[in-house]
């Protein structure tokens, strides 16, 4: 791993179905101005700014340079990046990388979304190709279900096990003030909602929210100086391999694999299941949580029902997984894969409220997105 | 804002400039990457990470990217998607390298401008509730920066012209350009009128293309390369002005002053204009060029017009401006301002051919992002 | 934490000016998608001989549908064509019941309807369509498929017209 850089202050806003008070821009701004305030810095202090969403979700072209009154970027050097789902890590990347290059110390790195400004599955369906795969490609849900499909019959997962992963994550925001969907459900409330694709049903899924989120990146020399607990930068990877959907081997994810055993070599971890004590990861579908655990070398390919049974990933289990409720609870798409690193941070920092994960020192952060593409980040507690 | 471990440029690689290309997105990354790859000596193996730069907007898909995934070498390796000018892309890619995690970068770009319908997608960079339904587009944004740029200093349109003529005539020169053209102000003067002031010999044209560049650390570029191949960033900077076009003195270039005072200070540069020999700067209308060559210090404000009119940027003058053709000979968005600076590698390594700058030994390659060059990206490059 | 003001619920500024949203009304922004000579080919010949043609990578030896220039894995140029199908197994499939606006034509999307993935005989990659059995009780990842091809072929994806179960 590169050069040190630490998180020194996170803003999120507060998520919802639609933000009627405010405009993308102050949306923005919400975020920039909380993340500003927990860092204890001023918009001086910021040397560079990077900015993400999925263009489609608004219509706006140049998200760069349209919110710079709101991200705090006039007269600073600022830029876009955007990768679908994945945005919110790559954004996160990319201020990581910026502060690590020396060019600037302190980065601002802001994803958001205000998804209800559109029909959020017709402009996902856009991303297949447009000659071959979109007319058959049914927005998130569709491929999701799908490879759900193709574990249960490989492993003999259940509809009931993607329930459990619903009912965690959702009764998990109930201690996030952030968060946008705040319920009390039961597994058996989950199987009884309504079938959207086979087998997710609409409590298995995440909403589309308003939303955004900052993260300021610093690297060692000033966070050191600016933040009693920095949480650190141990690992960033991302695989964002395949271009075509039919190329994925389904059964498991391939990049999700590749990316985490990268990350966990680069940040010299070698049992992630013992060595993670909280884990904010990016499962749009309760399935996902399911069959993804195999992915990230928690156990062997199909064994992921039984650690789920269990209740390995509860608050209370041995690696509690979406203390914040998750993508389930909150989905602003641009920021959604940034507040996992946001959530990770504020674990880190002892800065968690009611979802806070006693002692937490390392943390487990991903994105997901694109063709089946993640992205990985390991933030912890003591210098990498 | 300090620099650390030098970087270079070690290959390049464009496409022909051309309008309504048969090509698919990843069909022409695919032979931009092979070209750089090729240009440098390496193989894909020797590329660590990838950072592409593709637009939702202009490729008619959201994650644009998805489509050059596979054809930009990055299987099983990290990439990143900037959505903006390719010096914006390139920017990002430098500081990958000098964040101490990857030795070599390729960026590529690529768009397809006669695929899609510009005015719509420059439409949408405006505000949706109070400019979009004027219909503002980049045509009528630069028109209005035209009229301002002209009434602050007293110009003419001839004058505006005079970019015209040089740049189409400069385009003859390089195989790659779309619109090589022998023209006269009259004939620029008596093109059609588009938005006043600008007329069709104003304005660059709608480009399909792509290009890619491979950036490497001062050890791997000594490791990969030879000597003949190596081009190092001197400095860089970018900065971005308001939004609102109101909020802006459309002929004041503040953001471009930062811009470039970032990358002279970081490259040593006192005195733009007697140090730099060469310079690629994005001209998407023909007033654009002298007005960033005041914003690059080249001249002074206002001065740009006179500037032109002595012969100084022309291909034999003084400091040759855009010997490639530049922007109004081929303006593949996204792209250019990469190209920009993979011209700029191709003067310095001499391997220019019939557009060469003799004893070219710095060079500057500039690029915009927004409309009415809102956000400015400036690199200084030297042997 | 916690401390910020929650404006979720706002409908109103605090002079009392209603929170508007503003429509786009209808927009529409057309494409000319080139295909390039290797898709170009695959439409081609399910519109003129009814079958589907593959590459396959000198390198990895993967035979890829739909057909591309460019092998992920190894980056090399493929010029080697295969066909397979117009049989192969299910893979994977659901059946989607929300409805969301085609972004091909900006009218809502009739549903149900079943997007599968199948393994067309002799490729390595999955292909993405559409199968006639809306009963997600009734399919099940293993069975044969079976393309059935449209009586007008034009050069699109939709000159198969779906696939269908084997009996």
């Amino acid at each position: 791993m590169g050069n040190r850089v630490g998180i020194i202050g996170v803003g999120q806003t507060h998520h919802a179905a639609k933000r009627l008070d405010a405009s993308g821009v102050e949306l923005i701004a919400e975020a920039v101005t909380r993340a500003l305030d927990d860092a204890e810095l001023t918009i001086d202090d910021i040397d560079a700014i990077v900015v993400g969403n999925m263009d489609h979700f608004e219509n706006i072209n140049y998200v760069d340079t349209w919110a710079v009154d709101g991200l705090g970027a006039f007269m600073k050097p600022v830029f876009k990046v955007t990768t679908g789902g994945t945005t919110g890590t790559t954004v996160g990347a990319c201020g990581y990388y910026q502060a690590a290059s020396g060019l600037f110390d302190i980065v601002l790195a802001v994803g958001w979304e205000k998804n209800s400004e559109s029909d959020t599955q017709a402009a996902i369906a856009t991303c297949a190709n447009p000659i071959l795969e979109r007319d058959s490609f049914a927005g998130a849900i569709g491929p999701l279900a799908t490879e759900y499909s193709m574990y249960m019959k490989a492993f003999g997962a259940t509809e009931e096990d993607a329930a459990i992963v619903a009912a965690r994550d959702r009764n998990n925001a109930l201690n996030n003030p952030y968060a946008h969907s705040r319920q009390q459900v039961t597994v058996e409330d989950v199987m009884k909602s309504p079938m959207l694709s086979y087998p997710i049903k609409f409590l298995d899924m995440c909403p589309r929210s308003d939303g955004a989120c900052a993260v300021i990146f610093a690297n060692e020399k000033a966070a050191r100086k600016l933040c009693p607990e920095p949480a650190w930068v141990h690992a960033s990877v991302v695989r964002h391999d395949y271009t075509h959907f039919g190329d994925l081997e389904w059964k498991f994810m391939p990049t999700l694999e590749r990316a985490s055993a990268a990350a966990y070599k680069l940040a010299g971890i070698t049992k992630p299941l013992e060595e993670f004590d909280v884990a904010e990861l990016y499962l749009p579908a309760s399935t996902c949580g399911v069959k993804w655990m195999d992915s990230l070398w928690f156990c062997e390919h199909g064994e992921a029902p039984d650690l789920i049974r269990k209740g390995t990933f509860e608050m209370d289990g041995q690696l509690p997984i979406n203390p914040s409720g998750g993508v389930i609870s909150t989905n602003p798409i641009g920021a959604t894969a940034l507040i996992r690193v946001a959530e990770g941070a504020w674990q880190i920092m002892g800065k968690s409220g009611d979802r806070q994960v006693e002692g937490a020192s390392l943390a487990l952060c991903t994105g997901f997105g694109g063709c089946s593409w993640s992205d990985v980040m390991i933030l912890g507690a003591d210098l990498p | 804002m300090r620099y650390m471990e030098r970087v270079a440029i070690i290959g390049v690689g464009q496409t022909k400039y051309e309008s309504g290309k048969r090509d698919n997105f990843a069909e022409m990354v695919f032979e931009v990457t092979n070209k750089a790859m090729e240009d440098a000596g390496i193989t894909k193996n020797e590329i660590d990470n990838v950072v592409s730069v593709s637009s939702d907007f202009w490729d008619g898909r959201t994650i644009s990217c998805m489509a050059i995934s596979d054809a930009s070498a990055a299987y099983g390796k990290d990439i990143t998607t900037v959505e903006g000018d390719g010096t914006f892309g390139a920017i990002y890619g430098l500081m990958r390298n000098l964040s101490g995690n990857y030795g070599t970068t390729l960026v590529v770009a690529h768009h397809k401008g006669t695929e899609s319908n510009m005015n719509g997608i420059t439409n949408t960079a405006f505000d949706p509730l109070v400019e979009r339904k004027l219909g503002l587009d980049a045509v009528s944004s630069g028109a209005l920066q035209a009229r301002r740029y002209m009434s602050a200093y007293g110009l003419l349109e001839e004058q505006f012209a005079l970019v015209s003529v040089k740049n189409h005539g400069n385009a003859k020169r390089n195989p790659l350009a779309m619109l090589p053209m022998d023209i006269t102000v009259e004939d620029v003067m008596g093109s059609r009128m588009v938005a006043d002031p600008l007329k069709v010999l104003d304005c660059s044209p709608l480009t399909d293309g792509a290009c890619a560049i491979i950036l490497a650390s001062e050890t791997p570029a000594h490791k990969l390369t030879t000597r003949d191949k190596r081009v190092w960033v001197k400095g860089v900077g970018h900065c971005s002005d308001a939004f609102r076009m109101g909020d802006r003195d459309l002929a004041d270039t503040r953001a471009l002053k930062d811009a470039a005072d970032r990358a002279y200070t970081m490259a040593g540069i006192i005195d733009p204009a007697k140090e730099i020999d060469v310079a690629e700067v994005y001209d998407a209308f023909t007033y654009m060029e002298p007005l960033w060559l005041e914003g690059l210090g080249i001249c002074d404000d206002g001065m740009g017009c006179e500037y032109l009119e002595r012969g100084l940027f022309d291909f034999e003058g003084d400091l040759p401006i855009n010997p490639s053709g530049g922007r109004l000979s081929a303006n593949p968005v996204q792209v250019a301002g990469l190209a920009c600076m993979a011209e700029c590698v191709l003067q310095l390594r001499g391997e220019a051919g019939d557009h060469q700058v003799e004893g070219a030994d710095t060079a500057l390659a500039h690029g915009i992002n927004g409309m009415c060059g809102q956000s400015h990206c400036v690199w200084v490059l030297g042997r | 934490m916690g401390m910020y003001t929650d404006k979720r619920k706002r409908t109103h500024t605090p002079e009392g000016y209603e929170l508007l949203t503003h429509s786009s009304g209808d927009i529409q922004y057309d494409f000319g998608w080139h295909c390039g000579p290797y898709w170009s080919k695959f439409l081609g010949e399910m519109r003129d001989n009814k079958r589907f043609m593959a590459v396959k990578c000198p390198e990895c030896g993967t035979v890829y549908v739909p057909p591309r220039q460019c092998c992920g894995k190894c980056f090399v140029d493929m010029n080697e064509w295969v066909e397979v199908g117009p049989e192969g197994s299910l893979e994977g499939f659901t059946v989607v019941r929300f409805p969301y606006i085609d972004p091909n034509n900006g009218q809502m999307k009739k549903v149900p309807y079943t997007a599968i993935w199948v393994t067309l005989d002799g490729s390595d990659t999955r292909y993405l369509h559409f199968c006639n059995e809306p009963d997600e009780m009734k399919l099940d990842v293993g069975m044969r498929l079976r393309a059935v091809w449209a009586e007008k072929r034009i050069g699109t994806v939709h000159d198969v017209e779906y696939f269908e179960v084997m009996k």
